[in-house]
């Protein structure tokens, strides 16, 4: 069984239909990206999937189980896990404490526990801090792990990103674009980290739209084009599929 | 460094008593720490959770004439009335706070401001419980048989509560729940992905400076002997939101500075006669163009470059 199921998925905003009718399945421990020009619907199907909307209709299944229309905070729970295209790093805090912050659901958030420095509490988060600086050697993120967030240059941003992702232990990691704005070499670099993490048994779902990166370490690819799938396959097979090259380059009049 | 700041305040409260020449100066110290405590739990919610309440001074009201009304009209034990007074106003924190916390900026900061003038008001015409505009005399706080009076036993008790509350707060902030709260301000989407229920967290630190504040308020009302309306009036929220803006958001320290300096200030400007209140203006406006991030957080953030 897959363990992702999206069926027939659609989200309307007003009049536009940004996601319409999608399907697809991610098998578990694969890297599945989702490509398709500007405004295809990619990162509304990451919200999606994530919680942040609400789909209009259409079914989404983790294992089996339907988590459409969950809050994201439960599908936290779930396994899932995302980072976010536009930066979402809080640069209010440390680059370790925004990992940490990935690894919430694991820690004990008792309020009173927290203030009195409870031991039992304060050791699990020594553990976690440790953790979590080791997560940050694991993205390669080693000379940023007492930085403040806000000192961090954008390239290192993206990687604390999926750092704190990693945090929670996901089942599945959606990543919003890993590699945008990032220069041939660093994106060279998330190539290696995104095969890396599959590797390790994460299932990884992919927005990106560097296509080099796309066609090297995609195990399976969905083409959206205006909120529909164009196509899906493996990389050999969306590459020759004519309605893909028609979205991409225009169709031949 | 922080542990550091917190060891030198303790230095500072131990010793400041050796200084103070008169009762004067002892209420003074006093009325910095009730502000201190009050900001610090203010600054839980405006400077980590980012998010404001203009409505605080309602809260400490609440806790205020729960000791005033309790005890003298029902009979009760000044700590019930305590407790009582802080149960309300956490009861009633969390039960604004559902809808409350679906505003956010402006909106949150109208909402609150409004629930404050509320409560300021319910206090001013209860007159047949709370005495009117005129206040009431609160009754003294008796611990384990001996009745707290004068300025010297109150200022010890102050002054613990102001110590612990420090530790224990900059505890919170270190630990788990302060970081799903901090998260939460700097980023609402990423904390969500990350498992915290944003949500919940805003109310539970809603509710828990509200019970703050209101402990805080039964006590200075236990310490003062008399309570007036004008303790849950809007302008006493918006000196402990100018509390926490000057001293440094999402600062411990800062709070703490906040309040002594602003509690400090007027009675420094006091020789001005009547020019007071333009001084006072004027020095906040100089402090938010040369320091916007706050006293304490501006320092710390100079003395680090400079090592």
């Amino acid at each position: 069984m897959a363990l992702l199921e999206v069926q027939e998925l659609s989200k309307a905003f007003g009049g536009v239909m940004a996601v319409q009718q999608v399907s697809f399945r991610v098998d578990a421990g694969i890297v599945y990206s989702v490509i398709g020009p500007n405004g295809a619907g990619k990162t509304t199907l990451f919200n999606l999937i994530t919680g942040v909307y609400a789909p209009c209709s259409g079914e989404i299944r983790l294992d089996g189980c339907t988590i459409s229309g969950q809050a994201p905070h439960l599908l936290a729970r779930k396994g899932i896990a995302r980072t976010f295209q536009n930066l979402q790093i809080c640069m209010n805090m440390t680059a370790r404490e925004n990992v940490m912050v990935g690894a919430h659901l694991a820690l004990d958030c008792n309020l009173l526990r927290g203030m009195l420095r409870w031991p039992a509490l304060r050791r699990a988060d020594a553990a976690q801090s440790a953790e979590a600086a080791a997560l940050m050697r694991y993205v390669g993120l080693d000379d940023y792990i007492d930085s403040a967030a806000a000192a961090m240059p954008y390239g290192a941003l993206k990687r604390l990103e999926i750092a704190r992702a990693l945090a929670a232990r996901p089942r599945i990691v959606f990543l919003d674009e890993p590699a945008a704005g990032l220069n041939p070499k660093e994106t060279g670099q998330i190539d290696v980290l995104v095969r890396k993490i599959a590797d390790s048994g994460v299932t990884v779902v992919l927005v990106e739209h560097d296509m080099k990166m796309v066609m090297n370490i995609s195990d399976r690819i969905l083409v959206l084009d205006y909120g529909k799938k164009v196509a899906e396959g493996t990389a050999r097979e969306v590459r020759r599929n004519p309605a893909v090259i028609a979205a991409y380059l225009g169709a031949a009049a | 460094m922080k542990r550091r700041g917190i060891i030198l305040l303790g230095a500072v409260v131990l010793l400041l008593p050796l200084l103070l020449p008169n009762a004067f100066y002892y209420d003074l110290a006093i009325r910095m720490a009730i502000n201190a405590v009050v900001v610090l739990g203010l600054n839980l919610l405006i400077g980590f959770a980012g998010q404001i309440s203009l409505g605080h001074a309602g809260f400490f009201g609440i806790g205020a004439y729960a000791s005033a009304i309790l005890p003298t009209q029902f009979g009760w034990h000044p700590l019930a009335a305590i407790a009582a007074g802080a149960t309300a106003a956490a009861l009633l924190a969390a039960l604004v706070a559902k809808p409350i916390f679906r505003l956010r900026g402006h909106y949150l900061a109208m909402a609150t401001l409004g629930l404050g003038i509320v409560i300021a008001i319910v206090l001013k015409n209860e007159s047949a419980y709370t005495g009117g505009p005129d206040g009431m005399t609160v009754p003294p706080l008796v611990l384990f048989g001996h009745e707290l009076s004068g300025e010297k036993p109150w200022y010890w008790v102050f002054a613990a509560n102001l110590m612990f509350s420090v530790w224990a707060c900059s505890n919170l902030m270190d630990s788990p729940f302060g970081r799903a709260l901090r998260a939460l301000h700097g980023s609402e989407v990423a904390s969500q992905g990350a498992g915290v229920d944003v949500a919940r967290y805003k109310m539970a630190i809603f509710v828990f400076s509200a019970f703050f504040a209101s402990i805080m308020g039964s006590l200075a009302a236990h310490y003062v002997g008399f309570v007036t309306p004008n303790v849950a009036d809007f302008s006493h929220s918006i000196e402990l939101v100018t509390m926490v803006v000057v001293g440094g958001m999402a600062s411990v320290l800062g709070s703490v500075v906040g309040a002594v300096l602003l509690t400090a200030l007027p009675q420094a400007l006091a020789t001005f006669e009547g020019w007071e209140t333009v001084a006072f203006g004027l020095i906040l406006v100089l402090f938010m163009i040369a320091l916007p991030r706050g006293l304490v957080p501006a320092l710390a953030a100079r003395f680090a470059r400079r090592r």
